[in-house]
């Protein structure tokens, strides 16, 4: 059994610098305290008794999404500052290639890797081209969607002559119809995210099961290592 | 020239206290400091009467209904004293020919210096064959006595809005008033509500009349002084929404004790107007005082947003309604489904392989 095995090779890339890991996981638990309380909000929990003034369930529930939600922007400024000051890779889910040939081609082949129609998925440093995509699709534009709409409701209660009403909710919710309007979309919204964060999760974990690349230590480490035939042409 | 409101008032026995009284009423029924009293009472001592253009479209007549139950200032006042209603074809004395006479003496002899009131809208479809006055469709008389209007107020959500004849499907396309395609290039203010508020809308008028030019709107054209916040953000309820103490039920015991009606639909965080601080029949109540949840009757297409009893709108789209939460659940579902299949047949495939190679 032993014989049949190729001997073991590790090479490793540094892909993700600390300030980019630690915004990952700033982000995704600021996206879990935004889902939970998000959905409490529109759904919530059964009332509780008493008079008034013993409790602030609520008033925290909507806090606590608030301080989320400008952990989230905050985050998401600092992100889109390290598409400049980062490395290469930091660039990549923010300008996918789409004008480039190679890029819709290596996608494909992609897309026949999670279809189970070619036996080996191509190698890459970074994202390969579908998660480039799904990433710039799903996550990069939902989560400005979601900033702009939330701070639009947000506006709402800031009230008149707040930068949140003057900036977001002046031009928001006309356009989006009336204030009921935005309530919905940036409900759809979380559940759209809520539906790339299980694709993320799953492709994350089978990738770095299936694909002879780690994926979820890198996001840790920063190293992405290459088990088997070596490290991707990009890679150097 | 028509007379002045001050000599109107004398004319009709008002001394002159009592004048300078209902001045600084009004200054303060508008939010404005005691120097603007005098103001008031030199515009209505100086400027002639306004005539206004009271027309019905597609309506209720609930706009009327709440105006003249108005109570500061009251609406006899409004009309008698302070503005010179010409046309308001369902509390005028006239009738007929003499009356649709009226509008056009008005549109003829006071050219640009009228203000238009519109309580309803015309519908556009079959030429708007759906709603005539006198004969003839509403949306010619309406772009008729709009031609040399000085400006035009929208009464209502029907004028505003479209309200309930403009709900989906909107057989006849009833069309809000500033969407009506043609209508001369007016200054528009809108005053939604189903009915506005008998106050909000007697201070509109009082206001327009007495300084000559609309109060501040915000970006949607209504007037800020009564429409920049929402229900919620005034309500008496709001203490219970913050401690999470809600209605679950009509009959329940949140209900007795008055907890926040938001899980039985109450639209208050998403409506903008001033009910909930100006209140309704002289400041009594408002719906939410009354145990009901707000419909969100000043909000733009408030009839096509679902149930009026949940949270949640009804989201419309391949013949199915469901709201946000059974759309996102959903699609979530299916995406973690097709994601532990997809998993079910990795592992399938990765032990085949293997089998396949030892």
């Amino acid at each position: 059994m032993s014989a049949t095995q190729t001997p073991h090779s590790e090479e490793a890339v540094y892909v993700y610098e600390a300030p980019l890991r630690l915004w990952h996981w700033v982000n995704a638990f600021a996206i879990l305290t935004l889902a939970g309380t998000g959905y409490l909000i529109g759904s919530p929990p059964p009332a509780v008794g008493g008079e008034a003034s013993s409790s602030f369930l609520f008033g925290w529930i909507r806090y606590l999404h608030f301080v989320a939600g400008y952990v989230l922007i905050v985050g998401f400024a600092f992100r889109i500052y390290w598409v400049f000051a980062g490395n290469s890779h930091a660039r990549q889910i923010f300008l996918p290639p789409v004008w480039k040939g190679r890029f819709w081609k290596e996608l494909w082949h992609e897309v026949l890797w999670y279809a189970m129609l070619v036996s080996e998925p191509m190698k890459y440093s970074g994202h390969n081209p579908l998660a480039t995509l799904a990433m710039h699709l799903l996550f990069v534009w939902f989560t400005i969607f979601m900033i702009v709409t939330g701070l639009a409701l947000y506006g709402e209660g800031a009230g008149m002559g707040s930068w949140q009403n003057d900036l977001f909710s002046s031009w928001v919710i006309p356009l989006l119809g009336q204030s009921q309007d935005v309530h919905t979309w940036h409900h759809l919204g979380m559940w759209v995210i809520i539906c790339f964060v299980i694709i993320h999760i799953y492709a994350a974990v089978r990738e770095d099961i299936m694909s002879k690349q780690s994926i979820i230590s890198s996001m840790f480490s920063g190293w992405r290592t290459f088990r088997g035939n070596g490290a991707p042409p990009d890679a150097h | 020239m028509t007379e002045t409101f001050y000599e109107v008032m004398r004319r009709q026995g008002i001394t002159r206290r009592s004048f300078l009284k209902f001045c600084s009423l009004t200054a303060a029924s508008l939010g404005l400091g005691p120097a603007f009293a005098p103001k008031i009472a030199y515009a209505m001592e100086s400027k002639p009467r306004i005539p206004v253009l009271w027309l019905h479209g597609l309506e209720c007549t609930c706009c009327s209904e709440s105006f003249i139950r108005s109570a500061h200032p009251l609406a006899k006042d409004v009309v008698l004293s302070m503005l010179s209603l010409d046309y308001d074809d369902t509390i005028m004395a006239a009738a007929g020919h003499q009356a649709e006479a009226i509008v056009e003496e008005v549109v003829e002899q006071y050219k640009g210096n009228y203000i238009l009131a519109v309580e309803g809208n015309p519908p556009l479809n079959e030429d708007g064959m759906y709603c005539i006055i006198g004969g003839k469709p509403f949306v010619d008389q309406l772009k008729y006595a709009a031609s040399n209007a000085k400006a035009i107020i929208s009464w209502g959500s029907c004028a505003s809005w479209g309200c309930v004849q403009a709900a989906r499907p909107n057989p006849t396309r009833a069309t809000p008033v500033h969407k009506v395609p043609g209508l001369p290039n007016k200054p528009i203010i809108k005053v939604p509500g189903c009915p506005p508020i008998a106050e909000v809308m007697t201070a509109v008028i009082t206001y327009i009349l007495t300084f000559d030019k609309f109060p501040e709107l915000d970006r949607q054209g209504r007037p800020k002084m009564f429409y920049s916040q929402r229900i919620h953000d005034k309500c008496y309820r709001r203490p219970h929404f913050d401690a999470g103490q809600f209605v679950e039920a009509f009959d329940d015991e949140g209900a007795r004790r008055g907890y926040c009606l938001y899980k039985v639909g109450c639209k208050g965080p998403t409506t903008y107007n001033a009910c909930s601080t100006v209140r309704w029949n002289g400041g009594l109540s408002f719906p939410i005082q009354a145990g009901h949840p707000c419909i969100g009757c000043s909000e733009d297409g408030f009839w096509d947003k679902g149930d009026f009893y949940n949270r949640l709108t009804t989201v419309q789209g391949f013949g199915v309604e469901a709201d946000a939460d059974k759309i996102g659940a959903t699609a979530a579902a299916v995406i973690g489904a097709a994601a532990a299949a997809h998993a079910a047949v990795s592992v399938v495939k990765r032990i085949r392989d293997k089998g396949g190679n030892s």
